[in-house]
């Protein structure tokens, strides 16, 4: 459980693989869910009576309504490939951070209920047998090693991009949750965040007078700093763009610095926008409890603020899953958007959106103004193996680095092996951003870590750049543990913001 | 008709129609099981004929694998590609060689009978990975072991055939053909290493659909590596997803 004091790993000179720590990691896990957080996602309220029956259900349904988990569940080899590929796992050493043994935490299970030999074996209730194919029933141990370990896995889907046949332990562990939800038995952060959203409107909590409040707040601010009166509306009908992002970009640092540089955009390409109070959150906290029908109503809320507000397009906010929900899956749930604008892909990436001007040479920047920093930039996982971003393939990667380097002088990449799609998770990503997985956060932070000191030796970094909330969060916590300074992680639109000089703005340099 | 004929004549039927009906059905239910979602690894091709390139690479090449490990890359490939080399030179044993649409056939014979000494190799080199490598040893199971001592086993008996003790190639062959075509007049050879080199293979056979030998058919249908990155422009939709929606 939480702990108040956590010693981070040692940095690692050479990226060796650690010898392994059996049940280092091992606990109860983190908080879970209470019946006020499970009910409003029709979820059991607590562990029901025959749980074990109804979890093998359960698996039995996904199975039968995923092919990538029964093809994942049949296919693995146990070749070993993923063993050292997990953030977790090189900053835990426990080995049920592997992936593959992450994994066949739930095969075991599969195997035994859903396999004909697994079947024979436990009919005749021949040990042996079971032990041969490693199948296991569903019992207590096997769920709390379930709820302790799937919820160590951040779903960045580092292991698939190594697995030679693209088996994806991100599938495997929100499969995992989605059965301990329906048993009653789901995790309070996930749960909670995803309650509120349905009766507020969004991750944070945040009613819409409050939400007005601080808009209208950042629009003096903006007026403050450039001179010029740029809008941050909200709920304003027949615009042509809506605006949904994060909402932690409405007030936490650095998140709203790089809302201001949204804002800023917009206001140059001279565009009309606008944030919805209905949707006022890009992230969908459905995917990471692998819940089709929650993933799914969450959406909705997307499809009927653009209805409702009859805009033309639809732009996301800097927000990792919530991009990888939006690019893959919300055509999916909450289309089609045959409504919109068929001129521009639904929905955009802001990154997409700024590039675009960049091209288009729309953009004034004086990059001077981001002189004091020395930029690297993190490759959120989930935007870079699971999504795209512009016309081309690996465009996750190109787009968000050329509007850093149009806004800043100084950029350097961190070590090849830990950037585009081999990029690690920052260590909170898929719903482990809570205090009480704090020990898991900083250890699993370790790899991240060490390619930002090198840089940091190597060429004098200064700055960490992302374009995910769950990543800005996370590393404003964690730096410190590895002797950095928590505000050593900006916005990418943040540099933007700094950058841009808008129309007829009076500069001090003009002064 | 002799007892080892009839029985190895048994067992061949039993392990092809195992293995024919076994692995057709897990393809038929990965082929009917939906794919809710659009979840290739990125970054992934934009059209079908990438996809198809992409799995080319994989499933030739070990794309992934070579990526993320060098030594079980070499390992498994040699073994994998060995064997592939002799199992194609094992069509002389079923098919006519005076047909000159097996003649090619003829020409991988060499190449199909060192190839063993590869796949032996590769072979050896994982289950010592297996038994050295503390991670592995941690993941591995009881069958992953015995599944690389069968394959050994296979490969061993096969080569002593070749290479030590050659077995009546050509009464092999009549037994063969006769089976194939329901004729029992040519018995099975009297030859040891023979006769466990068979046993071993049709249990292979049996052994693949319920094992993790699916892994063959199952890269083709992995959703990570097989689908297109067109989620923006083509709406992908499960026929279980469209009933919720028509549900509401």
């Amino acid at each position: 459980m939480a702990k108040a004091k956590v010693t981070p790993p040692e940095m690692r000179e050479y990226p060796v693989i650690p010898v392994l720590k059996p049940d280092a990691m091992k606990s109860d896990g983190p908080f879970i869910a209470k019946p006020m957080h499970q009910e409003p996602l029709n979820f059991p309220g607590e562990l029901v009576d025959n749980w074990e029956e109804k979890a093998v259900e359960k698996l039995g349904d996904l199975v039968g309504r995923y092919r990538s988990l029964r093809v994942y569940l049949d296919s693995c080899v146990r070749c070993g490939a993923c063993t050292d590929k997990c953030h977790y796992m090189i900053g835990t050493s426990d080995p049920k951070n592997m992936p593959v043994a992450r994994q066949d935490l739930l095969r075991q299970v599969y195997k035994n209920y859903y396999t004909p030999l697994g079947k024979f074996f436990d009919k005749m209730g021949w040990e042996w047998g079971t032990k041969l194919i490693g199948a296991k029933k569903m019992d207590r141990s096997v769920l709390d090693d379930w709820y302790n370990y799937y919820h160590q896995c951040s779903q960045c889907r580092r292991c698939s991009v190594f697995c030679p046949y693209g088996i994806d332990t991100a599938d495997i562990s929100m499969a995992a949750r989605d059965i301990m939800d329906h048993i009653g038995h789901g995790q309070k952060y996930c749960n909670e965040i995803i309650a509120k959203v349905y009766k507020i409107g969004n991750n944070l909590g945040l009613p819409e007078p409050a939400l007005a409040d601080t808009l209208e707040g950042l629009e003096e601010d903006l007026e403050d700093e450039t001179g010029i009166a740029v809008q941050v509306p909200l709920d304003k009908k027949g615009v042509d763009i809506l605006l949904v992002t994060p909402s932690a970009d409405f007030f936490a640092e650095p998140h709203v610095d790089g809302l201001m540089g949204y804002a800023k955009v917009f206001h140059e390409a001279g565009v009309s926008w606008t944030i919805s109070s209905h949707a006022s959150e890009a992230a969908n906290f459905g995917m990471f409890i692998g819940s089709y029908e929650n993933m799914r109503r969450i959406s909705l809320r997307i499809r009927e603020a653009a209805l409702d507000l009859g805009v033309k397009r639809i732009v996301f906010g800097e927000c990792g899953h919530a991009w990888r929900v939006a690019y893959s899956f919300l055509n999916t749930l909450a289309g089609p958007f045959d409504f919109l604008d068929p001129k521009y892909p639904v929905p955009q990436h802001i990154c997409e959106f700024t590039y675009n001007l960049i091209k288009e040479d729309k953009l004034t920047f004086d990059k001077s103004r981001n002189d004091d920093m020395v930029l690297t930039f993190h490759d959120s996982c989930n935007v870079a193996r699971a999504t795209r971003m512009g016309d081309f393939p690996g465009g996750q990667f190109v787009i968000p680095r050329e509007v850093i380097k149009a806004a800043c002088n100084n950029y350097y990449d961190m070590d090849e092996d830990t950037i585009h799609d081999l990029t690690y998770c920052c260590g909170g990503g898929g719903g482990l951003l809570t205090d009480d997985l704090m020990e898991l956060r900083v250890k699993g932070a370790l790899p991240r870590m060490e390619a930002l000191k090198a840089v940091t030796e190597e060429h004098g970094v200064t700055h960490l750049a992302a374009i995910c909330a769950i990543c800005k969060s996370q590393f404003t916590k964690v730096l410190p543990y590895y002797n950095f300074q928590m505000d050593q992680i900006v916005s990418v639109h943040q540099l933007v913001s700094s950058a841009i000089i808008l129309d007829g703005q009076v500069t001090d340099d003009d002064d | 008709m002799g007892f080892l004929t009839g029985f190895f004549a048994l067992f061949f039927y039993a392990a092809v129609i195992i293995f024919v009906a076994g692995v057709g059905f897990k393809i038929s239910q990965y082929a009917r099981t939906p794919a809710p979602l659009k979840v290739p690894t990125m970054p992934a091709p934009l059209t079908r004929k990438g996809v198809a390139f992409r799995l080319f690479t994989e499933v030739v090449f070990f794309k992934s694998l070579f990526r993320a490990n060098k030594w079980i890359w070499i390992l498994g490939w040699m073994f994998h590609f060995a064997l592939l080399l002799v199992l194609l030179r094992h069509l002389r044993y079923f098919v006519d060689l005076n047909s000159p649409l097996w003649s090619w056939v003829i020409l991988i014979q060499p190449f199909g009978k060192y190839a063993a000494f590869a796949m032996l190799a590769g072979l050896v080199g994982l289950l010592v990975r297996r038994f050295t490598v503390e991670r592995i040893r941690y993941i591995s199971i009881p069958s992953d072991y015995l599944m690389l001592i069968l394959l050994l086993f296979i490969g061993i008996t096969g080569s002593l055939m070749t290479f030590v003790a050659h077995t009546d190639i050509v009464q092999l062959k009549n037994f063969i053909g006769g089976i194939m075509g329901f004729s029992f007049d040519a018995h099975m050879p009297s030859d040891f290493i023979l006769m466990l080199h068979l046993f071993s293979v049709f249990m292979l056979m049996i052994i693949f659909p319920f094992s993790k030998l699916l892994h063959a058919p199952g890269i083709f249908f992995s959703p990570s590596r097989n689908q297109v990155d067109n989620s923006r422009e083509k709406r992908h939709l499960a026929p279980w997803a469209a009933k919720l929606e028509e549900a509401e």
